[in-house]
Order: structure tokens, then C-alpha cells, then sequence
């Protein structure tokens, strides 16, 4: 199954077949001080900055959120997604907890957005399925529901589907749908990697659909936190994580994911490893 | 002789094997309750979470910790419950997830560190309404109720909270406190007028010692 994604230069196409693609995750300004206060002054500059870090770094698609505390984030998005897109021709992922919020960017964007995220919830549903419909966008379902999040498979299967059947009412194909079956640290659960290992397996085989995960959950709490996200996005795109949620600027976390590509043979002659490791390292040869 | 020193240790490196052994030999000597868990559990906790914030430990070894603690706490509940003075806990809290977010681990270790000292935790759940912390808060007799928040779009969530807290009947009574990452001291204590802001687990009992007053 293949999702596309565009903007007005370019497509992207995340599929099981395909490189793993990368969405950049860095301008999100939760945990990010220095980010955050620049976007309540309403300066783009440091958006501008992570966008093309990230796009550098290898991301094909970018994350972008702007949620800060007494702004207008609608306001914002529109803004910052017009910052993105004078320095950078990758797609975006509008992603906000606010509906408005996403059908406003989504208004304001000239391609086929991905949209973060909808929920099984019910009034999430309600609220953003049909933006995503109207805009034929791609939306990141989050495998969680009016009981929470849970932890077993069977439930995070049962979720993905319901959002699947629910968009397909709507008329959104299911490759426009990429499930995060949610990883949650394994510092409070040992059992959590185990977890969302088996449900993005079962969900790959029983529904098909692109996966993303934000791996940095994973490794809350641990040392060594790049590499733990590191082995644990190899494990996952094992098991059908085609379009994680990640922060490629960080070597250790893009390294992983172009030699997980390259064992599954997704990378000729080893070109695109080698190509990143050169540039990282412009000194050794 | 009982080995108080080994209580101590066993709780710290997290050896939830030998506490039961080791905490029933202190009982089966006759070694106070009260002693056993304030001079040798909490002292334990203590140093846990000062080793945790000068990171030197992990969270899993924290929780293993308090889950050690609480294997201990289980043997010794039964008798301190029979003794109505010294079951006087050192205060009660409610805590829960602000609407809206489903986030947990912070708050829970928070519990867990809240419940290793000595404190009566009420875990009221993720995706809590305001009203909700009211209510909970009177039927249960809070002296604290403590909020987390993740989600930079809590925010108003965290704020409304606060309102409702603050403009209700327990505002003279009920201490109120803010954590997790979304968060700033500057927003809930400044802004919203909380009581307190914790930055992680640990710090959540310093600041509801402090604002309970003891110190």
C-alpha cells in the first residue's frame, strides 16, 4: 500500500517497498524552550533553521506544530507553514491537538498534506476525519480512544481498524491512513517495546496500512537515549514501520534507519548510506 | 538482631526478593513499625531520589525501588492500621492528568514517590475534567491535589483546573500543584495562580512537603 504525499514541488511515496521515510519531528516546540519563545515573538527564523537542518539530514516530510501557551495558533500555523515552505520543497505534516487549528493550515496549504493526528475518540473522529476528506489529505491515526491508550495488541488492532473503516466512510482510502500504534517507555513497562513491536506486526498484516511511531518515547528514562530509539526504530521497521516520527539531525538515529534500509535491500550499491556517512564525515577519505 | 541497615539497602538497589524476608525478621523481633518506616524506608526513598536527581539511577531503578518500598509497606500496613494514631498519614493527595491528555508515566512515578513517603495517593487517571479534580478533591479530603500536563495544548486545561480549585469551597483548604513537561513555573504558579510547580518526580514531594508545610 502506498501513501502519497505532496507539495506543490514535490511527491513523496511512503510504502513497505520503499526507503523508510522520515519525518522530521524537530519543529514542535514542546520541551523545546529557545523554539517555543520564538514562536510566541512570532519569529519564523528558528523554524525556518530546523526546517532545513532537517531536510539536509535526510527528513522527506516535516512535522510542524505550534503549539504554544497564549498564542494564536492558528495564526501561527499558517505562518509557520509559509516559513517552511520559502526555504524547503518537502511535504508537511500539520499537526496540532486543535481541529481549527488543522483545518486552517490545511486551507492554507497548497498540496496533499499528511494531518497529526486523529484518534479512535469519538469527538476526534467527528472533528477531523471529515477535514481530511475534504481536503484529501493523509492523516496519522493514533491506535488510543475515549479508554485511553492502551497496552495490548488486540485493542491497538481494533482501534486501527475502526479509524480505517470510519475514514473509508468518508471516503479516505486506506493508504491514506498511517497508524502510530503509540510505544511507551520501557523504563515504566518492561513489556511496552514488546508490545508495539507485535502491534505494528499484526497491524501491517491484517490491515496493510503505512505505520509511523514517535520512537523517542521508547527510551524515556534510559541512558543513552539515541541509540535505545536508534535499535528500537531497526526493530520496528522489521515489523512494519514504513514513516517514523524522528529527528534526523541526530546521526545515530539516521544511520539506522539508512542501513535498516539497506539489509532489506532498499538501498543500491549501499549508495544512500554511504552518500550520508560522507557527509557526516566530510575528513575521512 | 534484625538487619534495619539491610531494609535500607534492599530498597535502594531495588531487591524486591529479600525485603519481605528481611522486613518480617525486624517484625518478629519486635522492631517499632514507625521506626522501621520512617528512620530505615523513607530514609531509603530519600536517598533514591536523591540519586535519581543527581542522576546516578535510572528510571527503572527508581521504580523497582518504590515498588521494593511498597512490598515492605504491605507487611507492615497491617499493623500501623490498627493503631489510629500512627496511621495519621502525612497528608493526602489527589492527582491526576489534565483533560484532554492521556500521558501517565510521569504522574505515576509521581504517585509511586508520593506513596513511598508516607502520603496517602488518590490516582485519579488521565484526561480528567476540572470539576472533576473538585469533586475527587472534596469526597476524598484532599489536602493536595497535583495536576500533570504534557501537552502544550493543556494549557488552558491546566489553567481552568486551577480556576476551578481556586473559586471553589476547598480554595482555603486544598494546596494545589502543577508538573510535566508542558508545563513552566512561570505559567502555573504566576499565571494561574497555582500553589506549586514540581519539575519531576522527586521534586513533586519537596514541593508538597513545602506547601504542606513540612518541610
Amino acid at each position: 500500500m502506498h501513501t502519497r504525499v505532496s507539495s506543490e514541488h514535490q511527491e513523496v511515496i511512503i510504502g513497505p517497498d520503499q526507503p523508510v521515510v522520515i519525518i522530521g519531528e524537530r519543529i514542535n516546540p514542546t520541551g523545546r524552550k529557545k523554539l517555543a519563545e520564538a514562536l510566541e515573538r512570532g519569529d519564523m527564523a528558528f523554524v525556518q533553521e530546523d526546517a532545513l537542518k532537517q531536510v539536509k539530514a535526510g527528513a522527506q516530510i516535516l512535522d510542524v506544530n505550534v503549539g504554544v501557551s497564549g498564542a494564536d495558533e492558528s495564526a501561527l500555523m499558517i505562518e509557520a507553514l509559509q516559513a517552511v515552505r520559502e526555504v524547503v520543497q518537502a511535504p508537511l505534516c500539520i499537526d496540532s491537538a486543535n481541529p481549527k487549528v488543522l483545518a486552517t493550515g490545511l486551507g492554507a496549504y497548497p498540496g496533499k498534506a499528511l494531518v497529526n493526528s486523529v484518534n479512535g475518540e469519538e469527538a476526534k473522529l467527528k472533528e477531523v476525519l471529515p477535514l481530511v476528506a475534504e481536503h484529501k489529505a493523509a492523516v496519522v491515526a493514533l491506535t488510543m480512544d475515549d479508554r485511553g491508550i492502551p497496552t495490548d495488541v488486540p485493542t491497538r488492532l481494533a482501534i486501527a481498524e475502526k479509524i480505517v473503516n470510519e475514514a473509508a466512510r468518508l471516503g479516505i482510502p486506506a493508504e491514506d491512513v498511517i497508524v502510530d500504534p503509540l510505544a511507551m517507555s520501557v523504563a515504566s513497562d518492561d513489556q511496552a517495546g514488546a508490545g508495539a513491536l507485535a502491534a505494528l506486526t499484526q497491524i501491517r498484516d491484517k490491515l496493510g496500512v503505512n505505520q509511523t511511531i514517535g520512537a523517542s518515547n521508547v527510551s524515556y528514562g534510559l541512558p543513552e537515549r539515541r541509540e535505545v530509539n536508534g535499535v528500537f526504530l531497526a526493530m520496528a521497521v522489521m515489523c512494519g514501520l514504513t514513516c517514523p516520527i524522528t529527528d534526523p539531525s541526530l546521526w545515530p538515529i539516521r544511520r539506522t534507519l539508512l542501513l535498516a534500509d539497506l539489509f532489506l535491500g532498499k538501498d543500491e550499491f549501499a549508495m544512500n548510506y554511504i552518500t550520508a556517512y560522507r557527509e557526516q564525515n566530510p575528513d575521512a577519505d | 538482631m534484625a538487619d534495619l541497615e539491610g531494609i535500607k539497602t534492599a530498597i535502594i538497589k531495588g531487591k524486591r526478593k529479600e525485603i519481605t524476608g528481611l522486613v518480617q525478621a525486624a517484625l518478629d523481633e519486635n522492631v517499632d513499625p514507625h521506626t522501621l518506616i520512617n528512620d530505615y524506608m523513607i530514609e531509603a526513598m530519600k536517598e533514591v531520589g536523591a540519586n535519581f536527581e543527581a542522576k546516578k539511577i535510572f528510571v527503572p531503578e527508581m521504580m523497582i525501588a518504590a515498588r521494593t518500598m511498597q512490598t515492605g509497606l504491605e507487611l507492615i500496613k497491617p499493623l500501623i492500621a490498627q493503631d489510629a494514631e500512627a496511621s495519621k498519614k502525612a497528608g493526602t493527595v489527589v492527582i491526576g492528568t489534565v483533560f484532554g491528555d492521556l500521558h501517565d508515566i510521569g504522574k505515576n512515578l509521581v504517585v509511586l514517590m508520593l506513596e513511598s513517603s508516607g502520603f496517602e495517593v488518590h490516582n485519579i487517571g488521565e484526561n480528567v475534567p476540572p470539576e472533576q479534580f473538585v469533586e475527587k478533591a472534596r469526597e476524598l479530603k484532599a489536602d493536595v491535589v497535583g495536576m500533570s500536563s504534557l501537552l502544550t495544548t493543556g494549557d488552558p486545561h491546566v489553567k481552568a483546573t486551577i480556576e476551578a480549585m481556586k473559586s471553589s469551597d476547598l480554595a482555603d483548604r486544598v494546596k494545589v500543584i502543577c508538573g510535566g513537561a508542558a508545563v513552566t513555573k512561570k505559567y502555573a504558579v504566576d499565571v494561574c495562580g497555582a500553589d506549586g510547580y514540581a519539575r519531576d518526580a522527586v521534586d513533586g514531594v519537596k514541593v508538597v512537603q513545602q506547601v504542606l508545610g513540612l518541610g
